[in-house]
């Protein structure tokens, strides 16, 4: 157990929304721990390593850049990031990154295709963005105990609905999800997680930070680590304090 | 949230309406209490739809607009002092109220107004190019777009659509004023109807460019082809010299206003030279860091266009004061406390830099962080995480976070590597800027968010420390 290794793709475009305290958290996090951090930053000239890489990072991005690196993604990262997966590698995606998962996102008569791991497609309908604070319930994901609750800010015009294949990350407690409709919110396959929470996510959600750090130093089918435990007063703090205002 | 101006059926006669709108505005004075910048041109909206229009076709001198992420109210107090300087009335939305509201309720002074005087409008970035149509202005300074408040004013690529869509539609007879080095508002003279040109502001000092691209970058593709912007230097954020790699799209090679020889003194202020085409000058400001550098510059090009004389120019930014909570100091039983306004990544990391200046390289500083969710703060506060609070982490003697995201504030600078031991939590604003008074070396530097600003300074206005804002 000596460390993790991150790939986060398109850190320049992809991170409207604050995305890099995701990142600057997992750091600080094994760094305080004497664990190894390694960050790799992949924008469109630069490939991911699949032998390389313990846990993949993609955020959001604006309208222009999505589109943009989604051709990249698709075309030119597409097989790298699937035999990372298939070797065990973790994925965090956020917001539009999220939306890049799963088969297509359709804007008008514009559709963008996706990685199409998770079978769920996006479509940017007439309507309002759903925009907001939103607190979801977390439950079997591997090897954690009972449910947990993650809280956010969501800030989305593309609406998500879930094919048969897919299993959603959580149930929305409150605040919209992926399409204000069925109380679903973001998607889980394995350990590939995607998620419209942002807030940053991982700072305001201590416990998920260590879940997914404790996934990333390992394998499937091996049990998970035990981390060393930290002083984490602000980071419960802060979780309690993004769930309130859910409520107010 | 957006919301346009309401239906245009009129619910009371003209006169009534004003009578009404003002009458509001008379109690809500006398009450003292708070409201009366918006409240008033609220309701007069709500009668009259067509309020905005009536009174701004009645302002002799015709109508300046100010808009930018960043900087706006300051860049209108500037542009205010230099027109009072040079003898002309003005009619400005000084406090700040900056939505259809706040320009309706300061409007209502328009009637008496002298044969020359001009109307000065700071106008938030996403209602200036609904209300220009009605304001017909003679004038339009534009700043910079900057990444603020997403969840409020949604993408910045969106927002600059709109304001080129404004420049296309302004009056042929309006002068344009635009910021050469913020590659999103300089491309915006492209909307111009063709043989008008716009004043250009940038800067020139090379020696104050960044050491590196900040993290809170929002213009590294170029507008017209989506190439990668190559910079040769950075000042704030993405403000700078770019070229497009792709279609060569660059920073205008005319701009008519630059400061150079630029020193920067902390909270003290600043001093920098300029070159216009009809000579150079310098300039001391009593207020600090570079934006407000730039902000001069925006008021020095807005001087050009209304033909104002250089030394009115320079007298009236010698003269410009700190506005409302920008660098805004007041003295308090058993201290100080310097009000500065952060509200996005950029004009934090500003703040911030400004704040290193003024500790000195071994200074460390008392400091009061004021984080709200309102609306008017944006309920998002994930910027916290784009904005650099790295910068200031040796130079923290002790640092209270309050405002109702208290907790997420003291891990964000936890985080930023801040002494966990001098990070103090507490959510209530006005108790917890006493006791970071008490417990100070003399001087509280204090950095709320908009809505925190508005409660701290009612609060100490109402010891009898600060002067009431009204419009």
């Amino acid at each position: 157990m000596n460390g993790i290794r991150v790939a986060a793709l398109y850190p320049d475009r992809m991170n409207i929304y604050a995305d890099r305290g995701n990142l600057i958290f997992l750091q600080r996090r094994c760094e305080w721990r004497g664990l190894g951090f390694e960050l790799m930053l992949c924008n469109e000239e630069k490939d991911l390593d699949p032998d390389a890489t313990d846990l993949i990072y993609i955020g959001g991005g604006q309208d222009r850049d999505q589109i943009e690196i989604a051709t990249d993604l698709v075309e030119r990262k597409q097989a790298s990031i699937r035999a990372a997966i298939e070797s065990g590698a973790a994925v965090l995606a956020v917001c539009g990154g999220f939306q890049l998962l799963g088969h297509s996102y359709t804007l008008g008569d514009r559709t963008i295709e996706g990685l199409g791991i998770c079978d769920f497609e996006t479509r940017r309908e007439p309507g309002e963005r759903l925009i907001g604070n939103i607190e979801i319930e977390v439950s079997g994901l591997e090897s954690l105990g009972g449910p947990g609750s993650l809280a956010g800010f969501e800030n989305h015009g593309g609406r998500t609905y879930l094919g048969p294949e897919a299993r959603p990350l959580g149930r929305v407690l409150k605040g919209h999800g992926n399409n204000g409709e069925d109380s679903t919110e973001g998607v889980q396959h394995g350990r590939v997680i995607g998620t419209y929470l942002h807030g940053p996510l991982l700072p305001k959600n201590s416990w998920f930070a260590d879940w997914l750090i404790a996934i990333s130093l390992t394998r499937p089918g091996e049990p998970l680590p035990e981390l060393e435990p930290l002083d984490d007063q602000l980071e419960i703090a802060a979780h309690e304090n993004a769930r309130k205002a859910c409520r107010s | 949230m957006r919301a346009d101006l309401p239906d245009k059926r009129a619910r009371l006669p003209w006169g009534l309406s004003l009578a009404v709108a003002r009458l509001v505005r008379a109690i809500i004075r006398a009450s003292g209490r708070s409201g009366g910048t918006t409240l008033p041109g609220r309701i007069l909206l709500a009668l009259r739809p067509d309020a905005i229009e009536r009174l701004a076709d009645r302002i002799p001198g015709g109508s300046i607009i100010v808009s930018s992420t960043n900087g706006k109210t300051t860049t209108a107090a500037m542009i205010s002092s230099i027109l009072e300087v040079s003898g002309r009335e003005v009619l400005h939305n000084r406090a700040g109220s900056n939505m259809h509201w706040g320009i309706a309720t300061a409007l209502l002074d328009s009637s008496n107004l002298s044969a020359d005087a001009i109307g000065l409008f700071e106008i938030d970035e996403a209602w200036v190019s609904r209300l220009s149509p009605y304001l017909k202005p003679r004038l339009v300074v534009l700043g910079n777009l900057f990444r603020d408040q997403l969840d409020r004013y949604g993408e910045l690529e969106r927002l600059s659509d709109e304001w080129a869509a404004m420049v296309a539609g302004l009056p042929a007879t309006c002068s344009l004023v635009l910021c050469a080095d913020d590659p999103s508002v300089a491309d915006l003279a492209e909307s111009l109807p063709s043989g008008e040109e716009p004043i250009f502001f940038g800067m020139e000092d090379r020696s104050r460019a960044l050491p590196e691209q900040s993290h809170a970058f929002d213009a590294k593709r170029c507008r017209r082809c989506g190439g990668t912007y190559r910079y040769e230097r950075t000042f704030i954020g993405h403000l700078g010299h770019y070229s497009c790699s792709q279609c060569g799209h660059r920073r205008p090679t005319d701009v008519q206003v630059v400061a150079r020889s630029v020193r920067l003194d902390g909270l003290a202020g600043s001093q920098f030279e300029f070159d216009t085409p009809s000579g150079s000058a310098s300039v001391d400001l009593s207020l600090p860091g570079l934006y407000n550098v730039y902000n001069a510059l925006a008021a020095i090009a807005a001087g050009r266009a209304l033909e104002i004389s250089t030394a009115d120019t320079v007298r009236g930014l010698s003269e410009t004061a700190a506005v409302f909570g920008r660098s805004e100091t007041i003295d308090l039983a058993g201290g100080r406390v310097s009000l500065l306004l952060i509200k996005n990544p950029t004009g934090a990391n500003e703040v911030l830099r400004t704040l290193v200046d003024e500790a000195g390289p071994s200074g460390a500083l008392d400091l009061w962080i004021g984080l709200n969710d309102r609306i008017a703060d944006g309920r998002d506060v994930s910027w916290v995480w784009d904005a650099d609070f790295e910068l200031l982490a040796e130079h923290v003697r002790s640092v209270t976070c309050s405002g109702s995201r208290a907790p997420e504030m003291a891990l964000r600078l936890k985080y930023a590597g801040w002494p966990v031991g001098r990070i103090a939590v507490d959510e209530d604003l006005g108790n917890s800027l006493t006791a970071a008074v008490a417990g100070s070396q003399g001087t509280v530097y204090a950095l709320p968010t908009y809505t925190a600003l508005l409660d701290v300074r009612g609060k100490i206005a109402g010891k009898g420390h600060a002067d009431e804002f009204w419009v």
